[in-house]
């Protein structure tokens, strides 16, 4: 069995009354792909920005690599390698695409920050708008630098939410490729509704539902999972 | 070379040839606004690249001016380690000022360096016996001078001014082709997608206020020697605005924006005032236009308008 490369235990946000997230325990298993899925406002984005230090829990604890971070600040975090790429999409709109990506890379450090950079636009198919304002792109080539982005930090864990909204199709068999090929040196925490990607790329799935763990396990299991259908899939 | 580069060292050049052209009264208004430029450009390194508008920079302005001024006045040091002594103290009162207003952003960061700056102007007033407050004091001609070389004298003078702002140039123009000078920007670009890429908004921000507080009180420095006077009115409020303004005209985020910014502003009040008293009416007037026709500034018009390479 793979080594957990993260875990919460009673992980738990609530907004006044709002219980965004409700006493979550989660673990992930190093290496795999792992996806959390739920109907709007279950509290996906809210629980992966616990995770990444975005903000911080009512309580509960987080262990990353062995060590508790649950007091680390968000760049702290991402220096011990995790990445978290924006469900609104997040780029530094004013800035070239290739600036975008060389603040990625220049922050774990290079000596070859050009031809690094080049390669990671490469990855995306964007190296030929290297020199465009990123806020020009299309919305579609925005999620792609956004992912870039995530994706030249080399993290350990890279938190992918919802990364494919807004794709075409072709760029999301472009994706699911990219996902499959960094795994597993990386391990992906994906949030996604397109439940083809799901069912096509996890390991592993987590179902949220009022901020709450519904259902945890393999693929098979999920769809087998008869309160999954009631609350989500729709039966 | 590059453009850029180019560029920078042709306006160098023109400056020092400009010192041959010149009649006596614009050749001190030239090295006084070059001295002013490298207050501006610091000034630019954390509003315009930076994104922190500070409403305190008098402060550090002022460290610098005092220090080396009461260096040489209070404690007898000659002009070369009082200078030095000055530049510290701006990097040093930018340091502390920053630990504790970069705990807040925006309004209050304005609010807290302007708090903070004032503190500044009150304590100069509260030791008037040692900084004779807002009257000032004037440096022993004889102690403004680096060796044989007299920096009252109008030559040296120009030359000094000059080399300041030729270092201070390159380094700024350095450090926007520089990681840092990118960090510095995504800072203010965004600062959310900054964090979540590992950076960490304080250092960053820190190490900028640090830097701009270096050449505030390298410009300080210099100014107590090159002109010989020390007042209090350079810790005041207008002194921490001037070189906002300055920056906005020139062009926010360029590396010529600052000294573009208080040329024209300087011969702007200078010639105003020879026709009305009124000259802050012409001021309030040219901003008005700058905002309504080129909010981004001069420089940064020109930019827009297809010299995208301009640093
Ligand atoms: N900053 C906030 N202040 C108050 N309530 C919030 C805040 N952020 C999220 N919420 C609420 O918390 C709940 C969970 O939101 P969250 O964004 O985590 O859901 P989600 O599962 O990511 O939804 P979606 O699929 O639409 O992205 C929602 O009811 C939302 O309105
Ligand atoms: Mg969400």
């Amino acid at each position: 069995m793979a080594a957990i490369i993260l875990s919460a235990r009673g992980l738990t946000k609530h907004y006044d009354g709002l219980k965004a997230v409700e006493n979550v325990d989660f673990d992930l298993k190093a290496g795999q792909i792992h996806a959390l899925i739920g109907p709007n406002g279950a509290g996906k984005t809210t629980f992966v920005s616990l995770l990444s230090g975005r903000i911080p829990p009512s309580a509960g604890t987080i262990t990353f690599d062995g060590e508790d971070i649950t007091q680390l600040p968000a760049h702290t975090r991402v220096a011990r390698g995790i990445a978290y790429t924006f469900q609104i999409t997040s780029i530094y709109a004013n800035l070239p695409v290739f600036d975008n990506v060389a603040l990625a890379i220049q922050r774990k450090g290079t000596k070859h920050l050009h031809s690094d950079t080049m390669a990671a636009l490469a990855r995306v198919g964007l190296e030929t708008r290297a020199d465009q304002i990123a806020g020009t792109l299309a919305y579609g080539h925005q999620r792609l630098l956004e992912i870039a982005m995530g994706l030249s930090m080399n993290p350990k864990l890279l938190i992918l939410d919802e990364p494919t909204q807004g794709l075409a199709n072709a760029e999301i068999e472009a994706f699911n490729a990219l996902v499959r090929a960094v795994t597993p040196q990386t391990t992906v925490l994906l949030i996604e509704h397109n439940m083809d990607v799901v069912m096509d790329l996890a390991d592993q799935i987590t179902v949220l539902n009022f901020g709450e763990t519904l259902s945890s396990g393999t693929p098979a299991e999920i769809r087998a999972d008869p309160a999954v259908q009631t609350a989500y899939l729709g039966g | 070379m590059t453009r850029a580069l180019a560029l920078h060292i042709a306006v160098l050049a023109a400056l020092f040839a400009a010192q041959y052209l010149l009649p006596p009264y614009h050749h001190t208004n030239i090295a006084r606004i070059m001295v002013l430029a490298v207050f501006a450009m610091g000034y630019n390194i954390a509003f315009g690249y930076t994104g922190l508008l500070s409403l305190g920079h008098a402060l550090f302005f002022a460290a610098g001016l005092y220090t080396t001024g009461l260096g040489i006045e209070l404690w007898g040091l000659s002009a070369a380690p009082a200078l030095a002594l000055g530049l510290i103290a701006g990097g040093a009162i930018a340091a502390a000022t920053g630990v504790l207003a970069l705990r807040t952003g925006g309004v209050s960061f304005m609010i807290v360096t302007l708090m903070f700056a004032q503190a500044g102007y009150l304590t100069i007033l509260y030791f008037g016996q040692y900084t004779r407050g807002d009257e000032g004091f004037v440096i022993t001609r004889a102690a403004r001078s680096i060796g044989p070389i007299d920096l009252s004298a109008d030559t040296p003078r120009y030359l000094t001014a000059l080399a300041l702002f030729s270092v201070a140039l390159l380094i700024n123009l350095a450090l926007t082709k520089s990681r840092l000078g990118r960090a510095m920007i995504g800072m203010r670009e965004n600062e959310e997608r900054s964090r979540m890429l590992g950076y960490n908004p304080f250092r960053i921000k820190l190490i900028a206020l640090v830097i701009s507080g270096l050449y505030a009180g390298a410009a300080g420095a210099a100014y107590s020697v090159l002109f010989g006077y020390v007042g209090a009115s350079f810790a005041a409020i207008q002194y921490s605005i001037l070189p906002l303004l300055y920056v906005l005209l020139g062009g926010a985020g360029t590396t010529l924006g600052p000294f573009l910014g208080a040329l024209l502003m300087f011969y702007l009040i200078d010639i105003s005032s020879g026709y009305t008293t009124a000259h802050l009416f012409v001021v309030g007037a040219a901003l008005l236009v700058l905002v309504l026709f080129a909010p981004k500034g001069i420089l940064g018009w020109v930019r827009d308008k297809g010299a995208k390479w301009l640093p």
